[in-house]
Order: C-alpha cells, then structure tokens, then sequence
C-alpha cells in the first residue's frame, strides 16, 4: 500500500489500469460510456466491419442531443441527413442492445445533462463520451473526458481506451461569489487569466472554499468548460453536496450497495500533503460578472471593463489573434460592452441549462417582458427538466416574458438543429463556445452566465445584471 | 495563426453524416469558400499551387475545441498528411495519430524560420521522414520533431490501435472480475 499522498486524479487513474507496458500509453478500464448520434456512427460501422460485438453493452448508454429538433417534434425531421443520423443510432442501439434515451423517451436530453441527472454519473469512475464536453462528469470526482470517434470504436469494443497520464493542475478558489456573480463567471475568469491552451497535457482539480460552496449545478458548469482551457479533464473531489445529489437517483447505488459506495467515495478527495504539477488562485469575492468580447472561450473580461486594445497584445500573434477576433465581432478597441444592443439571447446547452439557471432566469423574467428587439430562447437540458420547470411554472413566466420554451437538445450551442444565428446577429449565450460560426454562419457570441443572459433579455443589450438584482 | 478550433477545420454543419466520406470537400469551409460558395481566393488552400499539398503549417495550439474526429477526416480527405505546429491541443493529436495524420511539434524558433522561408517561397517543398523523425528543409537543413515510440511504431507498421487493445483481452477480464467482486 502506499503511504504517499496522492491526489483525487491519481487515485482513479492508478484504480483504473489494466494495463501499462513500456514506452506505451496505458491501459484505462471504463466504467461508463456515454453515445450520441454525431460521433457513433463511424464507430458501430468500424465494429460492423470487423464483426465485433459491444463488450459491456450495461455500461453503454445513448441519447439524442445534438442535431434534435427542438421544437414539438412533427415528424418527418425536415433535415434529412440529420433523421439519418438518428434512425442510424437507433438501429446501432438495437443491434447492439445499448440502452437508448431515443426521440420519445421521457428522460431524453442533452448528454452531460442526463448523466448526471440519472445518477449514471458517479464519484471515482472513468466516464468517456465522444464529446469534449465530457468533462462535465468531473464535477462528481469522476474522470471524465471526451474522445474521438476511432476511441468510442476502442471502447465500444474492449470497454478500454488508450490513454498517456496527464500531468495535473490545481484550481484554488478561494472565497464567497458576489451577489449576481456565478459559478460561469469563475470559469471565464480561470480561462481569461490561462488562456485556451493553458490547461493543454493537464487535469485540472478545483479545490478551496469557493468550490466547496457550490452546488453540484454550479460545479458541473465549472468542469464542463475545463476543455476550453484545453484541460484534459476538470475534477472536483465528492462531499456530502455530491452524495445527497447523487442519492435515490434511477442508477444510483441503492441499500447496501450504497452505503459501500459511500465508504469507497469518502477514500477519494486528494491527501494531505499530495503536490500537484501546476497551481493557479483564484478568488471568488473579487470576481464580477464575465463576458467574452473575442472568438475563444479565453477572451473574456469583466462586464464593466472596456475591449482590450490590439496593439497592446504581448506579441505579434498575440496582437493578429486579437484584431481578427475585434473584426469578426464588429468591435472597436477600448470599446465598452455594456449598452451593445444584441439580437438573440440562448439560455441553454450542457453548460447552462439545468433547473438552478431555469430557477435564476425565471426569478429575473417574472413579471416582466422581454425587450421588443431580441428573440429570446430558453432550451431546458433534459425532458425531465423541462417537466420539473412546468411543475413550477417557469415555462408560464417564460412564455409571458416573450421568450420561447423548447424541448430539450443542445440547440443553438452548436447550431446543428435549425436553431442558429443568421450572419452578422448578436447573441449572449450561456453555451460554452464562442468560436467563429459556432452559433450559425457568421454569427456573433458573448459567452455570459444565465443571470448575464437573462439580463441581456431583458433589455436587449449587454447589462451588468447586478444592477437589476440591488433594486 | 494561433488557436486554429475544430470549428473552422470542419464546421458542425458537416458532421451529419454516418460514414467518413467527402469531409476533404469541408476542411476549412468558412474560410475556403465565401458566403455565395464560390472559393475565396485569399485563403491559401484555395490557391492552385497547394491543390496538392501534403504538409500544413499553423500556430500554436492547433485543433483546439470540439473533440471532432472529422477535422482529421478532413485533413486527410484534402490530402494533408502532416501537420507541423509549436503545439497541438491534446484531443486533436490523439485523434490525428488514429487516422495516419501526423502532428509534428517544432519549437518557437524552428517555427519562425519555417514562416518565413514559406512566405519568401510559397511553392516550397518539405521532406518528412518519420523513420528519423526529421523534417528536412531545402538545403538539407533538418529538424529532429519528437514523437513517442508507440505512435511511431504504429504509424509505421500499420499497426491498429483497436487491435493492439484487443490483444489485452485476458488482462481486461482479469480486471472485469475483480473489479465485480
């Protein structure tokens, strides 16, 4: 046994070798292995062709997210490749007998959402999806990570998956959020101080008492954008607010097998005294509500600063990366963000979208409409979350407020579904990426958190939303 | 250029299909072809002298973003099978090596040197020999680009990561049934 402390990430790395042989990338068993409809098909083809079958088809699970409609489904789907890709997942669930959360399952919904909410997601296992997105899982002390289709292929077959250890990096937030700052807004902050490829060969563990405070929601939209900080993975080590999320859910560990899990997950959390590669402090108090201004997740500022200035980048890729971004986004230098008039407002994706942002953005809209200029949409994350916000109402405060209810999907964050921007539009957008085009052709993100969203909506330009809560 | 995503190797709209095919016809769209579809001249794979082009030169951090198997697929399909950066963001290399694309790391100064030589001759030619894993310039000048054993060893001996995993079955069950106990 050994008697070094060792970290959260290395206790479920170490528990999960199969096998390691010199000068060769590990061995990783997986515990979990979540499918979506954009990247299986290749992989269910690959083991067609070598008449392969599923190796554990129980520790499979699929759903539907990204090109799903998210209006009232009226069949056909108008999209022909995209019915395709569907009906393909659903024979691929069929043949190889993968439990599928398919069009008109009750529990569908986004990936990263329904994971969790099923209580597939637990503390300690290795969790796998053919979404960079993956790293969500990690708010549970899970290491989760994203994969491409040949992996998914890897480990629909063997159930294992080639991987190099990463090295590690930790995140300490120290502190209490501000009134009308979020949990999205720690995020931002980590990834305009670090940068896109900051996190590059590294799983990032957030630890300190800024962390510990948050709900399992606010941890998830922390981890989810671990990857864009190019993180391998983001981890939180499991306390008392994971179980009582976890505990009673359809998969969760029930009985004896539950008070086992217990014991195992309390052994988890990093020791005293274990060291990490890389360390970062961020804190919570000192943070104000984020937006970005550019076109990576990384160039971000506090709403009340002004657009940085290309010609004071630190070199000259620096500053060519910094004026292309100003010149797609239509932005000047030294230009301040709040007053910009927007044309959309997303509230949704796997970053966003679960009852806590419906419950924040629904507290905002009450009783009011939305600004006349913006087309507002609110996408809950799974169906179930979309019945549990009716339940309370939330649709009826939406629907009053002007905004449009949908079904579940991951809609307009990656804009596969018909919900998109038109070239040149303007969004705030709770998703997690604002990369060229990402939202439609030609179309213009500010990232910002649920509350910064919903202010947006509200006005129909880019809002401090603390000004609206003191009142 | 810096931070090059997945988005802008091959765009979401491509990802809808069930098989690999034509993604070539995609890699880089938005920046490729102007809003109408007609090829944008000013982007330098829409040029005729790289029609043919086997070896890509881009900034650091290369494939950053969506864990998109399709921007390798795309590359491929264009008929890139090198790709030399200052870094590559960790999803997109995993993947690259999975479909015969090689990333070739070069440090900050190589990089410089291989800008500016490509900016004074467009139409220049690289040799890469991974048997050496050297990139030779011309005027044989060559650089050492690291890459592990193992990826070097199936790249060139053809070897299939699935079947290399699959070779482990024993070791796998093994795990399998003391993980259950």
């Amino acid at each position: 046994m050994s008697k070094l402390p060792v970290t959260l990430f290395e206790k479920v790395w170490n528990a999960h070798l199969v096998a390691q042989e010199p000068d060769s990338p590990a061995v990783l068993y997986i515990d979990l292995h979540l499918v979506h409809e954009v990247t299986s098909p290749q992989a269910f083809a690959g083991l067609r062709e070598r008449g392969l079958r599923v190796r554990r088809p129980e520790k499979t699970f699929a759903t539907i997210d990204h090109s799903i409609p998210t209006l009232n489904l009226s069949f056909p789907i108008q999209d022909a490749l995209a019915a395709k890709q569907i009906k393909q997942l659903e024979e691929n669930c069929r043949e190889f007998r993968i439990q599928l959360f398919g069009m008109k399952h009750p529990k569908r919904g986004v990936v990263h959402v329904i994971g969790p909410e099923l209580g597939l997601t637990l503390p300690g296992m290795t969790i796998v999806c053919g979404d960079s997105h993956t790293s969500t899982h990690g708010a549970f002390g899970a290491l989760a990570f994203g994969i491409g289709t040949s992996e998914v292929e890897h480990v629909l077959a063997t159930q294992c998956l080639l991987q190099r250890k990463p090295k590690t990096f930790e995140v300490k937030v120290e502190g209490k959020l501000a009134p009308g700052v979020s949990a999205k807004d720690i995020i931002l902050a980590l990834l305009g101080r670090i940068g896109v490829s900051g996190g590059n060969g590294h799983v990032f563990e957030y630890t300190g008492t800024g962390i510990r405070s948050l709900s399992m929601e606010e941890r998830m939209t922390i981890c989810n954008m671990s990857i864009e900080g190019g993180a391998r993975a983001g981890m939180i080590a499991p306390d008392d607010t994971t179980f009582e999320y976890i505990s009673g859910r359809d998969f969760a560990p029930k009985g004896r097998a539950w008070e086992e899990s217990l014991t195992r997950w309390h052994q988890l959390p990093t020791d005293a005294g274990a060291t990490f590669d890389k360390s970062i402090t961020l804190n919570a108090h000192e943070l104000i509500p984020m937006i970005t201004y550019g076109t990576n997740p990384g160039m971000g500022i506090p709403i009340t600063d002004r657009v940085p200035d290309p010609a004071q980048g630190r070199d000259g890729s620096q500053r060519l990366a910094l004026e292309k971004a100003l010149k797609y986004m239509g932005l000047q230098p030294g230009e301040s963000l709040l007053g910009k008039p927007v044309d959309i407002v997303f509230i949704g994706s796997c970053t966003n979208s679960r009852m806590s942002d419906l419950q924040q953005a629904a507290s905002l809209l009450k009783g009011r409409t939305v600004a006349p200029s913006v087309r507002v949409l609110v996408v809950p994350g799974s169906q179930t979350i979309k019945r549990q916000a009716e339940e309370e109402g939330l649709d009826r405060i939406f629907k009053q407020a002007g905004a449009e209810w949908r079904e579940s999907g991951c809609s307009m964050c990656i804009a596969m579904n018909g919900d998109q921007l038109e070239p040149g539009q303007y969004a705030v957008s709770t998703s997690n990426r604002n990369f060229e085009g990402r939202q439609g052709k030609g179309g213009r993100t500010f990232l910002a958190s649920t509350l910064t969203a919903a202010a947006a909506a509200l006005t129909g330009r880019i809002t401090d939303v603390r000004t609206m809560i003191s009142e | 250029m810096n931070d090059i995503d997945t988005d802008q190797i091959i765009p979401a709209r491509f990802l809808k299909g069930t098989d690999k095919s034509g993604m070539g016809d995609h890699l880089f769209a938005d920046w490729r072809y102007n809003p109408d579809g007609s090829p944008n001249p000013s982007f330098v794979l829409s040029k005729s002298e790289h029609q043919n082009s086997k070896i890509l030169l881009v900034g650091d951090n290369f494939g950053c973003g969506s864990s998109r198997e399709h921007a390798p697929w795309a590359l491929r399909g264009f008929g890139i099978r090198a790709v030399i950066s200052t870094s590559f963001a960790d999803i997109f290399r995993a993947n690259a090596l999975k479909n015969g694309l090689l990333p070739i790391t070069v440090d900050a100064a190589t990089h410089r040197k291989l800008c500016v030589l490509l900016e004074e001759s467009p139409e220049m030619d690289f040799t890469v020999d991974l048997a050496t894993s050297t990139v030779t310039l011309p005027g044989n000048e060559a650089v050492q680009f690291p890459i592990d054993g193992f990826s070097k060893s199936c790249l060139m001996n053809g070897i299939d990561e699935l079947g290399y995993l699959l070779s482990f079955e024993s070791k796998i069950s093994d795990y399998e049934a003391r993980d259950s106990s």
